[in-house]
């Protein structure tokens, strides 16, 4: 195989190979995000959740030696923080998309300020399924290391979709999420659904945080998300609040975010910055494409259009 | 009266709260609350340095609260003066570089023009995509910030790379006798005087013009708007491009006052703190000044915070963050307090 030959394969399996790695936070968060939209509120500061998990899920990781406790922290977190929104927002006149902005950068400025002491230490990483041993080609070995917590989330898809299809639950959230009135008239405590619905996302978005830092990069620093979280919440519509399309449309968004670092890979480093910008442009480019001026997305949440 | 009383109490005591609440954090944090607290005012007012430091930070951040202000009249939450701040300042920076040896005046005038086109148009993208294809506007004005920091990346690295920058990648310089000054023998540059103007023309187009009342219609209830026959895309369209005009000057600013090129450091989050600005503000033009001047001292605080008390320079983000939060928080209380109801007279 002629040198180049091999460059542009190595891209394209670096590139699938990102995108499960790459992936997966996305997934987390747009689960997230999709279970609290389903609910009729939309939760942009996921962003500083993400943030605040790879900060905490680090952080406890290095402290207790257990990436998993780490991963379980990450969670919490995030989950206090979906509390804080969601107390927020039912109050009478509280916008929360613009709630959500606040928590984005109060989450980021409180990660920052507690993961100082984090940015040094090594933390021990969550384990990988080496699905690649039967090549010799490191290449393939790498793009074939699935992390487990990937696994967890393509599982934790289809088990969403079926809990909005068939639990009692489900059929509740979706209900809030439709019509509030309606729900009310049921006599459901939509606040309460809400409040569960918002600390679950946020405790989903919180594990995406920690994959970010306990396995790829696999190391906190203040630049380690950059918009996965708000890219989700786009995700999230492209999806059309369907958690198994959540799970292709992050791959998809995955791949374009491994685009830079495979190109680099091979020794191509012009517009390498350029690249970087593929997943925004991608995400831009399908809400245009997409969205309407005309008619609803089919399978949104009738409460989402009331602002 | 009593509403005019109410809008200055609320914020005034959330800001309160916020201070206790951040006291209390720097407290669990294992600082003298009362002394961080004394400091952040040492730092931010304490001072004719520490002025002067606040007033340099205080100018961008009045234009790019201007960039959330203004479309928030129209109903739009944008959260692009980011992107629009390094898009104007990455233009004005490639005509000035372009004109260098020119009047110097003819330069300057070029490089403003550019900086407010630049970011005008960055906005202007977003409030298009709204209307015409009703794409989310916080998400996709979010999504323009980092497309346009890595453009700045891209090209400072690339394309405009000046070689003789080691540590910062930046563009050549503009030149010397491209640079605006500062005002009098202060180390304040004249952005403040351009931030300041912005606000006044901006406050009287939006308060005391049939274009300002228009928008203000369309915000209220874009239905009735439609119905009474105003052109509400063309509003968009023109209420984007003023308030991105505003964040690109304010990149123009940061070029040709304080860097002297196009580099990284355009991206230093002042866009992100303009949003804050335009929360605290009420999105009224006016009341951005002052709250710029605030939060401009906390910024210029942070510094002082780390070198004394040892607190990581992301103190001050906590700062702010506690400050949104709270501020959003205090809208539940408006028209719902006792004092601030006008008294029905007994007589």
């Amino acid at each position: 195989m002629t040198e180049s030959g091999m460059g542009a394969m190595g891209v394209v399996i670096a590139v699938l190979g990102g995108a499960v790695r790459v992936g997966t936070p996305f997934l987390f968060v747009s689960l997230g995000e999709c279970l609290t939209e389903k609910s009729g509120r939309i939760n942009l500061g996921l962003e500083g959740n993400l943030v605040m998990g790879a900060m905490s899920g680090y952080g406890i990781a290095y402290l207790s030696g257990s990436p998993w406790l780490g991963v379980l922290t990450a969670g919490g977190t995030g989950m206090l923080l979906g509390f804080v929104h969601a107390l927020l927002c039912q109050q009478q006149r509280v916008n929360d998309i613009a709630v959500g902005i606040a928590m984005m950068l109060f989450g980021t400025g409180l990660a920052f300020f507690l993961g100082k002491p984090f940015i040094q230490p090594v933390a021990p990483h969550l384990p990988a399924l080496s699905l690649g041993g039967w090549s010799s080609s490191p290449v393939i070995r790498a793009a074939l290391d699935i992390n487990v917590l990937f696994i967890i989330g393509a599982l934790l898809a289809p088990a969403m979709s079926w809990f909005f299809r068939n639990a009692k639950w489900g059929f509740i959230i979706r209900t809030v999420g439709e019509s509030r009135d309606a729900a009310l008239a049921m006599g459901i405590n939509v606040n309460r659904v809400r409040m569960l619905a918002t600390m679950s996302g946020g405790f989903l978005a919180g594990i995406g945080g920690s994959f970010l830092s306990l396995y790829y990069p696999g190391a906190w620093n203040e630049g380690l998300s950059s918009g996965q979280g708000l890219m989700a919440v786009a995700l999230v519509i492209f999806a059309r609040w369907n958690p198994i399309y959540c799970l292709y449309a992050s791959l998809l968004f995955g791949g374009a975010a491994a685009l830079g670092p495979a190109l680099q890979s091979v020794g191509i480093t012009w517009g390498y910055y350029l690249f970087n910008a593929a997943p925004y442009v991608l995400t831009l480019g399908i809400m245009i494409a997409t969205s309407s001026s005309k008619q609803r997305f089919a399978g949104m949440p009738g409460e989402l259009g009331k602002a | 009266m009593p509403k005019l009383l109410e809008s200055f109490a609320i914020p005034a005591a959330a800001l309160l709260v916020s201070v206790i609440l951040f006291g209390i954090f720097v407290m669990i944090a294992g600082t003298n609350p009362i002394e961080v607290m004394h400091s952040v005012y040492i730092g931010a007012f304490g001072s004719w340095f520490s002025w002067q430091n606040t007033l340099v930070r205080a100018s961008p951040l009045m234009l790019t609260a201007l960039c959330t202000a203004i479309p928030a009249r129209i109903g739009l939450i944008n959260i692009g003066g980011e992107g629009a701040l390094v898009m104007g300042g990455l233009c004005a920076a490639i005509v000035g570089i372009q004109l260098n040896g020119l009047s110097p005046m003819f330069v300057i005038v070029s490089m403003v023009l550019t900086g407010i086109l630049a970011g005008g148009l960055w906005v202007l993208a977003i409030g298009a995509f709204k209307y015409y294809r009703n794409v989310n506007e916080t998400i996709s004005s979010l999504l323009l910030n980092y497309i346009a920091i890595a453009v700045l990346n891209f090209l400072v690295v690339g394309p405009l790379h000046d070689p003789a920058s080691m540590n910062k990648p930046s563009t050549y310089p503009i030149g010397k006798a491209n640079m605006i000054g500062d005002i009098g023998n202060s180390s304040i540059h004249y952005g403040l005087i351009f931030g300041i103007t912005t606000c006044v023309i901006l406050w009287f187009a939006m308060r005391r013009t049939t274009y300002g009342f228009a928008v203000d219609m369309v915000g209220g209830n874009l239905r009735a708007a439609q119905l009474s026959g105003l052109a509400v895309g063309k509003l968009i369209l023109v209420t984007c491009f003023l308030a991105g005009g505003a964040a690109g000057l304010a990149g123009m600013l940061e070029v040709a006052a304080v860097q002297g090129n196009a580099n990284t450091s355009l991206n230093a989050g002042y866009g992100y703190a303009g949003i804050l600005v335009a929360f605290i503000a009420r999105h009224n033009p006016l009341a951005v000044i002052p709250v710029a001047i605030l939060l401009g001292g906390i910024h210029a605080s942070g510094g002082f915070l780390q070198r004394q008390f040892n607190l990581p320079d992301a103190t001050t983000l906590v700062f702010q963050g506690i400050i949104f939060i709270v501020i959003l928080a205090s809208e539940a209380f408006y028209g719902r307090l006792r004092w601030f109801k006008p008294r029905v007279s007994t007589a």
